[in-house]
């Protein structure tokens, strides 16, 4: 599991925020287009691409894509 | 393993009970407009009224099913009330609607408290209560409606009960389920005063704004909307392949998947997961929103009356899942079953 795939995933759930704002220390809840159904759609892809399921609790723990790389691939193992 | 499998038991009939008045989806938060909304959830407009409790709804459903059946009422050994807005904390609302409804004395009613996964588990406790023969016929009511007290008006929820008409049949290939229950999520949907753990006190009633910037009070549902998501779309795909897979059904050999209507961001993550085509997959949710446990049966009468009246055997899958967490998969075939005009009050 790679971070560098991982922001490529989280980015495309995005439709307005361009694709360079996004690195491992992007502290996403601050992001514009950042809303719940960003979230919802993070937590869908999650599942799909790497058969793990994220809470509301991880999803607000997480501050920058990093952090949540980190507990997708903590749950992962 | 919550597998069951139960035998000669078939379904006859369903029906749907609405208040007439249409709701259209409206703005409630500054975050989301109408459509932004409407995109997501799919939900157009519902059917809202605080005239009718869920048992109105219920009785006018099955008066308008037993008649279309013919049924003589005092054959209806058994009435199953699925819901979370009872008439009264007690007694249970299934005993109020036997008398209501001129049901015989000698009839077997019982308050099952389940929402979207409850006319899965309605369908087993009424259908096991049937298989030896000893009751012959059964009423299930399933459904949700009316607000306990003033709260802004929710633009997921739509109010509806179905009834759905259980016969024994000897021979009928009956029913094969699938349950689950995770009850670590019991607060994902949570009414969290009113029952006996937190008693209501005055400030309970007072709204206060929410994390989702909508104004809530303690007895009304909340709901923990990632949770839930998370939940459905990871819970159902894979409810649904384990009873296939342990009765040795063929996902193609399917005619429709009826799920609860969650959402349609929710459902259309499950239907993609499971690859289905979407005219397997009828949503009813447009114009009735998500109907809690009448969600399944609501789906067939007001999607699907027309395709089945053509009366070829018909092979179903429905879905229920969420709060609890709760989840139920049933698998049923339909062979000339009588479905009742959308009953409007």
């Amino acid at each position: 599991m790679e971070i560098k795939e991982f922001i490529e995933n989280f980015a495309a759930q995005f439709d307005d925020t361009d694709a360079s704002v996004f690195t491992p220390e992007t502290v996403f809840h601050e992001l514009d287009e950042y809303s719940s159904l960003i979230a919802l759609s993070i937590i869908a892809m999650v599942d799909e691409e790497y058969d793990v399921t994220l809470k509301g609790d991880d999803m607000r723990a997480a501050v920058t894509i990093q952090d949540l790389f980190n507990t997708v691939k903590a749950k992962a193992e | 393993m919550a597998f069951l499998q139960i035998k000669n038991v078939a379904i006859v009939g369903m029906a749907a009970g609405v208040p007439k008045q249409v709701m259209p989806t409206i703005s409630t938060t500054s975050k989301y407009g109408a459509e932004d909304f409407i995109a997501t959830t799919g939900i157009a407009e519902k059917r809202y009224s605080n005239d009718y409790t869920t048992s109105d709804l219920g009785q006018a459903a099955v008066e308008q099913l037993i008649a279309d059946l013919s049924w003589d009422k005092k054959d209806v050994g058994a009435l199953i009330f699925v819901s979370q807005t009872p008439d009264y904390i007690l007694p249970a609302t299934s005993c109020v609607l036997q008398n209501k409804l001129g049901f015989s004395k000698d009839c077997y009613s019982l308050d099952i408290s389940l929402g979207c996964s409850g006319w899965v588990y309605g369908m087993s406790v009424a259908s096991s209560l049937m298989q030896t023969g000893m009751i012959k016929k059964a009423i299930l009511i399933a459904g949700d409606a009316r607000k306990q007290c003033y709260e802004e008006a929710d633009q997921l929820f739509g109010f509806a009960a179905t009834a759905t008409a259980l016969e024994y049949q000897e021979g009928a290939e009956g029913f094969q389920f699938h349950f689950g229950t995770d009850g670590s999520g019991y607060d994902a949907i949570i009414k969290p005063v009113g029952g006996t753990r937190n008693q209501v006190t005055a400030e309970d009633l007072i709204p206060k704004m929410c994390e989702d910037g909508r104004m809530r009070h303690n007895f009304q549902t909340q709901m923990k909307g990632m949770d839930v998501f998370a939940f459905g779309i990871t819970t159902a795909p894979k409810s649904i392949k384990k009873l296939l897979a342990e009765y040795c059904l063929e996902m193609d050999d399917m005619d429709y998947f009826v799920f609860h209507q969650a959402n349609k961001m929710m459902n259309e993550k499950i239907r993609t997961k499971l690859k289905l085509p979407e005219e397997k997959v009828p949503y009813s949710m447009t114009h009735f929103g998500n109907t809690s446990s009448a969600s399944i049966p609501i789906t067939i009468v007001t999607q699907l009356k027309d395709r089945l009246a053509c009366g070829k055997k018909t092979n179903f899958i429905g879905c229920g899942f969420g709060v609890g967490l709760s989840w139920g998969t049933i698998h049923f075939v339909t062979d000339n079953i009588v479905i009742s005009n959308l009953v409007e009050l």
